[in-house]
């Protein structure tokens, strides 16, 4: 557990150092909603009738935006080789990446959809179940993620890769998000869809860090 | 299992097969053609427009088949370090991927007459389109490396991943109600598909399998001949260089 927490620490701690860089996936996610009223027309009832679809979008990408981060510059200044190495195993470095990634990615973006619930002009309601359903989905995107990072660790080509990579196998957590959340707003309840939020979080959970392990295995061969 | 790795046995074994799997697909293309678009009847609700069952209906079994083919290939090349089965799942990749891109395409068009669209995004279509994606992915990530072996590697790992995908494709005209018919032949109370309509069908099938079966061994020839060029060349410059 003492490696978990130390290796917890120091990403937290490198990711506090480099603020604006951390901060930018949220920015890019209020930025970017930004555009939509201007695109579409500001009426409200149109807002309110993409605004879950929208918000739950831009969090893929700007989850995606932030993959980069995870295991590039530990690949490139030599620290990534030290974790494969480590007595430790490599799923739990992993795990506590993901989780350092997550509370400096996700989270933000969580805190800040009730405010971009009010931009697009959503119910009431909408600001406690957005963040919810964010709370349980956004984990999963950076555990999905992390396995197309780590594929493409050291690779020639970059971020637009990494969106062929990760994007198809966000769609699943994309449709149960939104429809969890449209269920709440329209009065049909969601429960079901957070239900399905949750077990693919714990399937992500089991299943991504071994195969960001391998991944990684392979990288480092 | 590694007696196959051998890749000199297998083009032994490729080199016995070809032949009459060319025979067999030149033979029975035309018997599945002429069943399908003359013996068959026309369908009793949508007509002369059903006969692109024919098509479709192979070419999306095939798509997935060929995905389960290559994460198949992925376990064995990760477990056993199976050189072959890596081969296998790169050459098979852009078969499964045309698969996919005719399924989606004749869909759309019998989309259009039945249904009144182009495109919907039910369960069904939506989980082949991200098939589609991952073939696309998988293919992209295998030549993203400098270093053949480690993009081999990476693209097995993510067609595992991928896997996830299948069950999703079968079962989603089930778990969900969708505008996609469900499944009418691979039942567990037996067929629903007139008989008359079922072996022209699965005569076609037939056709699509020795289609990947030819095509795939002939890829993997290509690719096991370039790689003994690029030895080969590498062999000559070594010597030259001494």
């Amino acid at each position: 557990m003492r490696p978990f927490l130390a290796l917890l620490r120091r990403d937290l701690g490198l990711a506090f150092r480099h603020g604006a860089e951390t901060l930018l996936g949220a920015i890019f996610f209020t930025l970017a909603l930004s555009l939509f009223p201007l695109g579409v027309g500001a009426s409200a009832d149109i807002l309110a009738r993409i605004g879950a679809g929208v918000i739950w979008v831009l969090a893929l990408f700007a989850v995606l935006l932030t993959l980069e981060r995870l295991y590039q510059s530990d690949y490139e200044d030599g620290s990534l080789e030290l974790m494969v190495l480590a007595p430790v195993p490599l799923e739990l470095l992993v795990f506590a990446k993901c989780l350092a990634h997550w509370l400096t990615s996700g989270l933000l973006l969580v805190a800040m959809s009730p405010l971009l619930a009010l931009l697009m002009a959503l119910p009431a309601e909408a600001y406690w179940v957005l963040p919810a359903a964010l709370l349980l989905g956004t984990p999963t995107l950076t555990l999905i993620g992390s396995i197309g990072a780590a594929l493409l660790v050291g690779s020639r080509r970059g971020s637009a890769l990494t969106a062929l990579l990760v994007l198809p196998l966000y769609i699943p957590v994309l449709i149960f998000g939104v429809s969890a959340v449209d269920g709440y707003l329209m009065g049909l309840g969601g429960g079901a869809q957070m239900g399905i939020l949750g077990a693919m979080l714990l399937f992500a959970m089991a299943l991504a860090p071994p195969a960001t392990a391998a991944a990684l295995r392979v990288a480092l061969e | 299992m590694h007696g196959y790795a051998n890749p000199l046995r297998f083009q032994r074994i490729a080199d016995a097969v070809l032949p009459w799997v060319a025979v067999a697909l030149l033979v029975l293309t035309p018997i599945g053609l002429y069943q399908a678009l003359v013996l068959a009847p026309p369908d009793y609700q949508q007509g002369e427009a059903a006969r692109i069952m024919y098509v479709h209906v192979p070419a999306a079994w095939l798509a997935t088949f060929t995905y389960a083919l290559i994460a198949i290939a992925s376990v064995v090349a990760l477990v056993w370090r199976h050189p072959l089965a890596e081969v296998a799942a790169r050459a098979a990749a852009p078969v499964g991927a045309a698969f996919t891109a005719i399924a989606l395409v004749t869909g759309s068009v019998w989309g259009k007459p039945m249904w009144g669209t182009w495109w919907v995004w039910d369960a069904r279509l939506t989980s082949v389109l991200i098939l589609f994606f991952l073939y696309l992915g998988y293919i992209a990530l295998h030549d993203a490396f400098e270093d053949p072996a480690r993009g081999a590697r990476a693209a097995s790992i993510l067609a595992l991943v991928g896997a996830v995908n299948l069950p999703i494709i079968k079962f989603s005209v089930d778990w969900w109600n969708t505008l996609h018919q469900p499944s009418s032949i691979l039942r567990l109370d037996g067929p629903t598909i007139a008989p008359s309509m079922l072996w022209p069908l699965l005569t076609m099938v037939v056709v699509f399998k020795l289609y990947l079966v030819l095509v795939l061994i002939l890829r993997m020839r290509g690719q096991l001949a370039q790689r003994q060029i690029h030895n080969l060349r590498a062999r000559g410059a070594a010597g030259a260089g001494v």
